[in-house]
């Protein structure tokens, strides 16, 4: 009796959030963005081009090349999260290997700017095998804590290998990345554009992941993990995987940081950075890829527009996190698709020559 | 050297100890790892410091921030959780829920008390009695004492009274408490109250044996306590005592032999090898990590 009250006003609530989708226009205002996507696609690409120009302001600037990065981390972690279903509370441990490698691999060895970052994405991916090889023995709860132990143990020896990351004093004056020897800086636009480049680069890279078949892979072990290995999901090796691009996709964000920043220190990629990323990813929707963008310029530029608020803007940080559990836990742009289901060119053609035949 | 290595260990260890049971009581009922845990903690040494402040006397000002902070415990349960445990969320939401929580409380803390340091008043004054060559602080043996009563009575109520058979049962299946007549959010509540109760114990004692207190001392300690909480197999209250101690004293050898850098990896370096080795803990049920 209580558990048939229950699925009713279950039901009753899933009707209400409908009903609100509806009346934001939700699914028409997709439709509509999918049908001018010719449009709507380039002038957006316009529009971040030309952004430092219309913008000219040094803050300002600094600040969206920050959405930009978190931008980048976001859509790492949601390979692992939103997609695979594994929970990581430890990857600020992924943008500390990125952040300093770069940074050590340029300072101490010489190395131009996109080697080391490559470098630094290597290392990241090597040790997300050994990170995602205990996502094969515990599963839920236990392993976002292993993860959350990861990020923890990575500072303990960014803070203990002092002959190499400086220990507690971090490195100073990292610089900027250099291009057929210019430089980059915020002044002359170069790291805008950079991070520009790496988040289309990434955006791209997750758009055509998530609708190959390693997508569809990570995927179903989301779904269901025993019905996946039924498939003939090969689970350990997609699990490792997911762990892998997503530690690469983070090690690319923070070496990006490293540089923008100029300094960073062990306490720089702390457990707030980890909740930080791993809040956009909610907010935004979980396995979503509009998402981590709207999510990430909400929540960066959240601090910067609220300094009204004094410190109660990081009670409010909290606050959104346990409302937006409350209330939409699929996220902002979570809502269900109601546009047809994306057929292949080929899958089209061969309808399209069926129906021909039958008539 | 290392004996008194080991004292020292032992007192840390009763205070993660009585943090942990925190984390094993709630684990228990709701396969939740209450992250807001460690932040109850420090709000409860924060409480105690003020009721002491406005002149409460030491041991009825801790009573009466272990009260509050009990009931700020059955708040977030009322409040956050039980709205998602209605809506059947997936059990991520409830884990992101305290994440949040243990941010607003935190925050809230450090808006109302300030960030700093500030000192807290010794509970037990000072003073050493020396158990054959090794002399021995009174805070320390106080410590122990309090912690392993107060382990005696949580025992007692979880297995003995009547509340800690709903408790039991709500733990093994809460669907079957509901039908035989236990009211299962009733129980979830008081378990908060008393997770509540006993992390503001821990956090006046460690306060006391420190002498410091500060709004973001709740992060580490939580999640040592929580890796005790791991360690001795979460949901179990002699677990929790055992693991507590195993991870002080491990902190403090690993302070004094491998140099203090050290000493707050060590907790995680034993969380991850319990986790891989063996998930269930030394005292755990098999099966539990189903979550």
């Amino acid at each position: 009796m209580a558990e048939n009250k229950d699925r009713n006003t279950s039901t009753a609530k899933e009707r209400k959030s409908f009903a609100i989708a509806e009346m934001l226009n939700l699914h028409q205002l997709e439709k509509w963005v999918h049908e001018k996507k010719q449009i709507l696609l380039p002038a957006l690409i316009l529009f971040l081009l030309a952004f430092p120009f219309i913008l000219s302001n040094q803050y300002l600037l600094t600040v969206s090349i920050k959405i930009g990065i978190y931008s980048i981390l976001a859509l790492g972690l949601n390979v692992l999260t939103g997609y695979t279903g594994l929970v990581s509370l430890g990857h600020a441990g992924f943008v500390a290997i990125g952040a300093y490698s770069s940074a050590i691999l340029s300072m101490k060895a010489g190395l131009p700017f996109f080697p080391s970052v490559l470098l630094g994405m290597l290392l990241a991916g090597a040790i997300g095998v050994v990170l995602g090889l205990p996502s094969l023995r515990v599963t839920g709860t236990y392993l976002s804590i292993i993860t959350l132990g990861f990020g923890e143990i990575m500072k303990m020896i960014l803070m203990n290998w002092q002959s190499v990351t400086g220990g507690t004093l971090g490195i100073k004056n990292i610089p900027k990345p250099e291009i057929f020897g210019m430089e980059l800086t915020v002044q002359n636009y170069g790291l805008y554009y950079l991070a520009l480049f790496f988040l289309i680069l990434v955006s791209v890279f997750c758009f055509f992941l998530v609708r190959s078949k390693t997508g569809r892979a990570l995927r179903g072990i989301k779904g269901d993990e025993l019905a996946s290995t039924m498939m003939g999901v090969n689970v350990n090796f997609y699990k490792i995987l997911a762990m892998v691009i997503s530690a690469m996709i983070c090690a690319l964000g923070g070496s990006l940081y490293s540089r923008l920043i100029g300094y960073v220190d062990p306490n720089t990629f702390n457990f707030d950075v980890s909740t930080m990323i791993l809040s956009i990813v909610i907010l935004g929707g979980m396995g979503t890829q509009r998402g981590m963008y709207i999510g990430a310029i909400l929540l960066i530029a959240f601090p910067e527009v609220s300094r009204f608020l004094m410190e109660y803007r990081f009670v409010l940080y909290g606050v959104i996190l346990v409302l937006m559990m409350r209330f939409r836990p699929a996220g902002l742009l979570g809502w269900k698709s109601r546009l047809p289901y994306p057929l292949s060119r080929q899958a089209k053609e061969d309808l399209a020559k069926e129906s021909k035949e039958l008539v | 050297m290392v004996t008194q290595q080991i004292i020292n260990g032992l007192a840390l260890g009763m205070g993660y100890a009585l943090i942990a049971v925190g984390y094993s009581l709630v684990f228990g009922i709701l396969r939740l790892v209450n992250f807001s845990h460690g932040a109850i903690y420090a709000f409860g040494a924060e409480m105690a410091m003020v009721f002491i402040g406005m002149h409460f006397g030491i041991v009825p000002g801790i009573v009466a921030a272990m009260l509050l902070t009990g009931i700020l415990g059955i708040a977030i349960d009322k409040a956050a959780l039980e709205p998602l445990r209605k809506k059947k969320s997936p059990p991520i939401a409830s884990l992101i829920t305290t994440i949040g929580i243990s941010n607003i409380i935190t925050n809230l803390l450090i808006i109302f008390l300030g960030s700093e340091k500030r000192s807290f008043p010794s509970i037990f004054g000072e003073g050493n009695v020396m158990i054959g060559k090794f002399p021995i602080s009174i805070t320390q043996i106080m410590m122990f004492v309090v912690s392993v009563l107060l382990m005696g009575i949580l025992m007692f109520i979880v297995f003995k009274t009547k509340i800690g058979l709903a408790m039991r049962a709500c733990e093994q299946n809460p669907k079957a408490a509901n039908l035989m007549g236990v009211n299962v959010n009733f129980i979830i509540s008081f378990t908060f109250f008393l997770a509540g109760v006993s992390a503001t114990i821990a956090g006046a004692l460690v306060s006391g044996y420190y002498q410091i207190v500060y709004p973001n001392m709740g992060f580490m300690a939580g999640l040592k306590a929580f890796a005790a909480a791991v360690l001795g197999g979460i949901g179990s209250l002699p677990g929790a005592l055992i693991g507590g101690l195993m991870v002080g004293v491990s902190e403090s050898m690993a302070a004094t032999f491998l140099g203090s850098t050290y000493r707050d990896s060590i907790a995680f370096i034993i969380l991850i090898l319990v986790l891989l080795l063996r998930p269930q803990g030394l005292f755990g049920r098999k099966g539990i990590t189903k979550v």
